[in-house]
């Protein structure tokens, strides 16, 4: 992971010193990489992750200054992306939550169920530690191969790999003892 | 649009920028406002008339040392929080540090004076402008900072706008302190942070509806 990380940011470098070729090769392999990250969240249509991989590529074309070049560069894409997904989640929730469109009457499209159990899902993780219920965000609600969520999470694989073992197994004797999400 | 052709239209031009350009950037915000801080300070209110010997006094470098040294801290936190990724960190204590310091200087005052004094200590003969004033001589470096946040990307756009509200808060202080004749280390400790604090809390809220992106 450490390979894609230094191959990213060198692009990334060569790209903030104004290297057009390098900075075009970036966008390229970004793109693949957040399809990827959007495409794997349920959720979201395909002509939802296309706008969102675009969203996220213009941020990181018109940002560059954002990013200290004294950091790793994955975690500062994967921040822009996630602030992209959850600001896409929000706008569609309003959506959901404001009056039916056309569309959603004539197709009787209700996605609350699904975001509900996501919140469901939330509470129940919610006194697990930290790391758990990250790993287990990333594989598990999100997608993401173990790889990917050893990078964005900066710990080992193997560690990412326990992690969501030990979380699940406690996740799975909460519910067997009967214990439902709170209800706030 | 396809992505491909956004790629194209992208690359298509990509100036070189400097390692230093973000950082850069929040500095032209605070600069830029402090300055016109300045020439709002001397329209408004003037220097205070003593300021050739009162330069010179412990209660004059005190309001500075506290103001100036709160920016630098408020400074490292926005700093943090313009980048995608950024986190306060520990970074909230070297903020709290000058405001500790302040607040006990201001209790050992109290306490080494009379109680009938301590009215007048605390209220000086200018705490009703104290804080207003402040607001009114950061309203220009937080326009700055918050123009400056917008081209960078806070993923906390609340506590951005808040942290740049507090820097903004503690160099209209700074500023302030041009004219400001009070002497004690309670006053500083109230009317000061209250003023920082508003200004603050008008940045959140600011924050909230402009940073976003």
């Amino acid at each position: 992971m450490r390979a894609i990380e230094d191959h990213l940011k060198g692009l990334m470098l060569r790209g903030l010193d104004g290297d057009e070729v390098a900075h075009r090769q970036l966008l390229i392999e970004l793109a693949a990489i957040l399809r990827g990250y959007f495409g794997r969240t349920a959720r979201n249509a395909r002509a939802d992750v296309e706008d969102l991989v675009q969203e996220t590529l213009i941020a990181v074309h018109t940002r560059r200054e954002s990013y200290d070049t004294t950091q790793p560069f994955t975690p500062w894409l994967f921040a822009m992306a996630r602030y992209k997904r959850i600001d896409h989640f929000r706008r569609s929730r309003l959506r959901t939550a404001g009056p039916l469109s056309d569309l959603d009457r004539r197709y009787g499209i209700d996605d609350s169920p699904a975001v509900e159990a996501a919140f469901d899902i939330e509470h129940l993780m919610a006194d697990l530690p930290a790391r758990e219920r990250e790993a287990i965000r990333h594989v598990k609600l999100e997608g993401l191969s173990v790889a990917e969520a050893s990078m964005r999470s900066g710990l080992s694989e193997a560690y990412v790999k326990v992690s969501v073992h030990r979380g699940l197994r406690k996740l799975m004797a909460k519910v067997r003892k009967g214990e439902t999400p709170r209800a706030d | 649009m396809r992505t491909e052709d956004l790629i194209d239209q992208l690359s298509a031009r990509v100036p070189r920028l400097s390692r230093q350009a973000g950082p850069r950037r929040l500095l032209a915000g605070v600069g830029g406002g402090t300055l016109a801080a300045l020439v709002i300070l001397l329209v408004v209110y003037g220097l205070r008339p003593d300021l050739a010997t009162a330069g010179g006094t412990v209660p004059f470098w005190m309001k500075w040392a506290f103001t100036v040294s709160l920016a630098v801290a408020a400074f490292a936190i926005v700093r943090r929080l313009a980048r995608p990724e950024g986190r306060i960190g520990a970074a909230w204590i070297a903020l709290a540090t000058p405001l500790v310091i302040v607040a006990a200087l201001g209790v050992l005052e109290l306490g080494a004076s009379p109680p009938e004094a301590w009215m007048t200590l605390w209220i000086g003969r200018t705490a009703a402008r104290c804080s207003s004033a402040i607001v009114l001589l950061s309203a220009p470096t937080l326009v700055g900072l918050l123009w400056s946040l917008q081209r960078l990307a806070p993923t906390r756009p609340v506590s951005a706008g808040a942290a740049a509200g507090v820097l903004a808060g503690a160099a209209g202080a700074a500023v302030y302190a041009l004219t400001c004749p009070e002497q004690t280390a309670v006053f500083m400790a109230t009317w000061y942070t209250g003023g920082i604090a508003l200004t603050g809390v008008l940045g959140g809220l600011l924050g909230g509806r402009l940073l976003r992106w």
